[in-house]
C-alpha cells in the first residue's frame, strides 16, 4: 500500500547513512554473484561445449567394469565364497564383431557409430622422442562422429587417404617434435612395428590434453601399428542429444557387457570440480548478503526502537499490527530492492570489466581473456537472494514493532 | 455525512457506556487502575474528566477510547458491546469512528502538517485522493493553520502542532474525539483556543468530546464533568 510505503520511505530517509551503506552491502554482494557467475559460468560452458564437441558422447571399450564372476561365486552369490588367485583368461583384446556392433548401435534414433583402434606410440623426429597415442579412424564416418575436421589449422581430413601413413597430429605434439606440416616422422609401437609417417595435418581442439598427446591416423594403418589386423578396440557415438549419453550409455553397457562411459563418465572429475566451484560461489556470495543482512536488521531495529512513539501513534490512529508489520519489512524490501538494482549495475560493470582483461590460461584447456557468460539467470538469482535476504533481516524487528503495545507507550510519554 | 448519522441516532443511546470497568494491571503486585467505573456519555457532549494525579485519569481515557481493554466490566460504543471484537476490529473503528489529541502532539516528524492530517483519510480509504487533501486543506484552515500545511512538525510552535493534531483528529470525521491534557503544555491563550474549538466540534457539529485536564477554568466550561479519586468516580 503507498501509505505504508511512504511511512517506510520517510524512516529510511531519516537514516540516510546507514541506509546507504546496506544498500552497498547488498549491491556488492549481488555485483560480484554476477561477475564471478558469469566467469565461472562461461569457463564451464565453454568447457563442457569443447568436451561434447571434441569427445565422443558415448565411448565403449574393450574392457568390463568388474571381472567376469566365476562359476563358483555365481553359485554363492554375496561374497559367501571368496577366490583368491584367479588367472585372467587370455582372450584377444579388442571389441568383438566390432563392425557388426557399430552397424547395430547405428541403427538407433538420433545414434552416429564409428570403431577405432587407439593405442600407444613413440613419435621420434631427429633427436626427439613424444609418446602419445595414436588412434585409428574412417575419415568418411569421423566426419559424422566427430568435430575434428573444424579443429584442423593445417591440413584436410581427406589427406589420409591421399597420402599414404598419413598423418593429423595436435599442435602440441608437433610443437614437442619441433615438427610441421609435411614432414616425415618415425612412428615406433609396442608392437615392434617402425613406420616412416607424414605429417598431413595438425589440429588444435583447445583442450590441452588432446592437443599435447593425440595423434590420428587410418583405422588400416593403425591396426598395422598395432599389429591388430581387424580389431577395434573403441566405439564412439555421437548423439544429436547430448543429454541422453548417461541413459544410453547404460543400457549399451548392459547390452554388450563392454564398459561405456558417458562424456559426464570420462569427465566427472572435472564436472564434480564445477560443482564444488559453484558451492563456493554461492557461499561467498551468501557471507556478503549475510553481512549485509545484519546490516539491515541493525538499521530497522535502530529505526523500530526510536519510533516506538510513531509506532503507538499509528496503532491508536488505527493502525494495525498488521500495517505496523509491513511498514518495517517494506524498508528491508526497499533496501533489498535497490540494493540489488545497484549490484546489477555493478555486476555488469565488473563483468565488462572483466572482459578487458587479457591473460593467458593453460590448465585443462587453453583460453584467452576470460570467457564470460552473461545470463538473466545470475541477475534474477542474486536479486531474488538480496531481497529474500533483506527481507527477512527486517521482518525480524518489524514483528517487534508489530507487537508494541500503544497504551504502554501513551502512557510513559505522558 | 457522518454527521447528519451523529444527528439521527436516537437521543436514548449514549454514544460511550461503561458498565462496572475494572482494569487491573497484572503483575508480582497488581495495580488496579481503574475500580467499577459505571459511566453514560451521551452523543454530542462536552465531558471533562478531572482529578489529582495518578487518580487513573488517562486510564479510564484509554479504556474509553479502545486502545485499551477491561480486566472486567464492558464497554459500548453506540449500544453496542466492543470487547469481544479482534485487535484489528477495534483498530478499524478507532480510524473511522474515533480521534486522538494527546498532551503531546504526537505528529509524525518526516510528514508536513497536510501529510500528518491526510494519513488517517489514506488508511481509511473513504475518498479520493483529490477529496482528501481538499477535507485536510480545509481542517488546517478551520484550525487558522493554512500557513503550516507544508511545514514539517519540527518547523510549528507547540501551539500550531496541537492544533495540526487536532485536525488529524477530525480526519475521518469521528463521532467522539478524546484528549489527554491536550492543554498540558499551552500557554493561556493557547489553551483557551484548544477548548474554544472543542465547544465548537460539540455545539456546531454534533460530536462529542472527552477530555482529561487539570485546569480547573476549562474544566469548567465542560457541560458533563467526571471526577476520579484512587480509580473511583466520585
Ligand atoms: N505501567 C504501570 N505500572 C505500575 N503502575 C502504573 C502503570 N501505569 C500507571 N500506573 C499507575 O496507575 C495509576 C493511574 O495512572 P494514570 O491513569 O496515568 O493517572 P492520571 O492520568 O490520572 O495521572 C497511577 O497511580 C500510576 O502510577
Ligand atoms: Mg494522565
Amino acid at each position: 500500500m503507498r501509505l505504508l510505503l511512504d511511512i517506510a520511505l520517510g524512516h529510511l530517509r531519516n537514516r540516510k547513512r546507514q541506509t546507504v551503506v546496506s544498500l552497498l552491502g547488498v549491491g556488492l554482494g549481488v555485483g560480484f554473484f554476477i561477475a564471478i557467475a558469469a566467469m565461472m559460468q562461461g569457463f564451464q560452458n565453454y568447457f563442457i561445449d569443447k568436451i561434447i564437441d571434441v569427445s565422443p558422447h558415448i565411448e565403449m571399450k574393450d574392457e568390463y567394469r568388474n571381472p567376469p564372476l566365476q562359476p563358483v561365486e555365481r553359485l554363492y552369490a554375496g561374497g559367501a565364497v571368496g577366490l583368491t588367485g584367479v588367472k585372467p583368461k587370455d582372450e584377444p583384446r579388442g571389441i568383438k564383431q566390432g563392425r557388426a556392433k557399430v552397424a547395430e548401435l547405428e541403427l538407433l534414433p538420433g545414434v552416429k557409430a564409428s570403431g577405432y583402434l587407439s593405442g600407444e606410440i613413440i613419435l621420434r623426429y631427429g633427436a626427439k622422442d613424444v609418446s602419445g597415442t595414436v588412434v585409428g579412424i574412417e575419415p568418411e564416418r569421423e566426419r559424422q562422429v566427430s568435430k575434428l575436421e573444424n579443429d584442423l589449422i593445417a591440413g584436410a581430413l581427406d589427406n589420409l587417404y591421399t597420402t599414404a601413413n598419413g598423418l593429423l597430429v595436435g599442435e602440441g605434439v608437433a610443437h614437442k617434435l619441433g615438427a610441421r606440416m609435411g614432414d616425415t616422422i618415425t612412428a615406433l609401437t609396442a608392437a615392434g612395428v617402425i613406420l616412416k609417417m607424414k605429417i598431413v595435418g595438425i589440429f588444435n581442439t583447445g583442450i590441452v590434453e588432446l592437443d599435447n598427446f593425440r595423434v590420428y591416423t587410418l583405422l588400416k594403418k593403425a591396426q598395422v601399428l598395432q599389429d591388430r589386423p581387424n580389431v577395434v578396440n573403441r566405439i564412439r557415438l555421437r548423439l544429436d542429444d547430448v543429454n541422453q549419453a548417461e541413459a544410453l550409455a547404460r543400457r549399451i553397457e548392459q547390452r554388450y557387457g563392454y564398459r561405456s562411459e558417458s562424456w559426464q563418465e570420462a569427465n566427472q572429475n572435472v564436472l564434480g570440480i564445477f560443482v564444488i566451484q559453484n558451492g563456493i560461489m554461492y557461499s561467498t556470495t551468501g557471507a556478503i548478503l549475510v553481512v549485509a543482512a545484519f546490516g539491515i536488521f541493525n538499521i530497522i531495529s535502530t529505526v523500530v526502537l526510536e519510533k516506538t512513539r510513531d509506532i503507538a501513534i499509528l496503532k491508536s490512529l488505527g493502525f494495525t499490527s498488521g500495517d505496523v508489520e509491513l511498514i518495517f519489512v517494506a524498508e528491508g524490501l526497499l533496501v533489498g530492492v535497490a540494493g540489488a538494482l545497484l549490484g546489477w549495475v555493478l555486476g555488469y560493470g565488473m563483468t565488462e570489466a572483466l572482459g578487458t582483461i587479457d591473460l593467458k590460461t593453460e590448465g585443462f584447456i587453453r583460453a584467452e581473456g576470460f570467457i564470460l557468460h552473461y545470463s538473466p539467470w545470475h541477475y534474477i538469482i542474486s536479486a531474488l537472494m538480496a531481497i529474500g535476504a533483506a527481507t527477512f533481516a527486517a521482518y525480524l524487528p518489524a514483528r517487534k514493532a508489530a507487537r508494541v503495545y500503544p497504551v504502554d507507550i501513551i502512557r510513559s510519554a505522558a | 455525512m457522518a454527521e447528519a448519522a451523529i444527528r439521527n441516532a436516537p437521543d436514548s443511546v449514549p454514544v460511550l457506556e461503561l458498565r462496572g470497568v475494572t482494569r487491573v494491571l497484572p503483575g508480582p503486585v497488581p495495580v488496579t487502575l481503574v475500580r467499577d467505573i459505571n459511566l453514560k456519555i451521551p452523543r454530542a457532549t462536552f465531558a471533562a474528566i478531572t482529578g489529582p494525579s495518578g487518580s487513573g485519569k488517562s486510564s479510564l481515557l484509554y479504556l474509553l477510547s479502545l486502545l485499551d481493554r477491561p480486566t472486567s466490566g464492558e464497554v459500548l460504543l453506540e449500544g453496542r458491546a466492543i470487547d469481544g471484537l479482534s485487535d484489528a476490529a477495534r483498530a478499524g473503528i478507532r480510524l473511522k469512528k474515533l480521534g486522538f489529541v494527546f498532551q503531546f502532539h504526537f505528529l509524525l516528524p518526516e510528514f508536513t502538517a497536510l501529510d500528518n492530517v491526510m494519513l488517517p483519510m489514506r488508511k481509511a480509504r473513504l475518498l479520493e485522493p483529490r477529496a482528501m487533501r481538499a477535507r485536510a486543506l480545509d481542517l488546517l484552515h478551520q484550525l487558522d493553520l493554512d500557513d503550516s500545511a507544508h511545514k514539517l512538525p519540527g518547523q510549528l510552535s507547540g501551539g500550531q502542532r496541537q492544533r495540526v493534531a487536532i485536525a488529524r483528529a477530525l480526519a475521518n470525521d469521528p463521532h467522539v474525539i478524546f484528549a489527554d491534557e491536550p492543554t498540558g503544555n499551552l500557554d493561556t491563550k493557547n489553551g483557551r483556543i484548544v477548548f474554544d474549538i472543542f465547544e465548537r466540534l460539540v455545539d456546531v457539529e454534533g460530536r462529542s468530546v472527552v477530555t482529561v485536564t487539570h485546569d480547573p477554568d476549562l474544566a469548567a466550561r465542560a457541560e458533563m464533568r467526571i471526577h476520579i479519586v484512587d480509580g473511583r468516580i466520585v
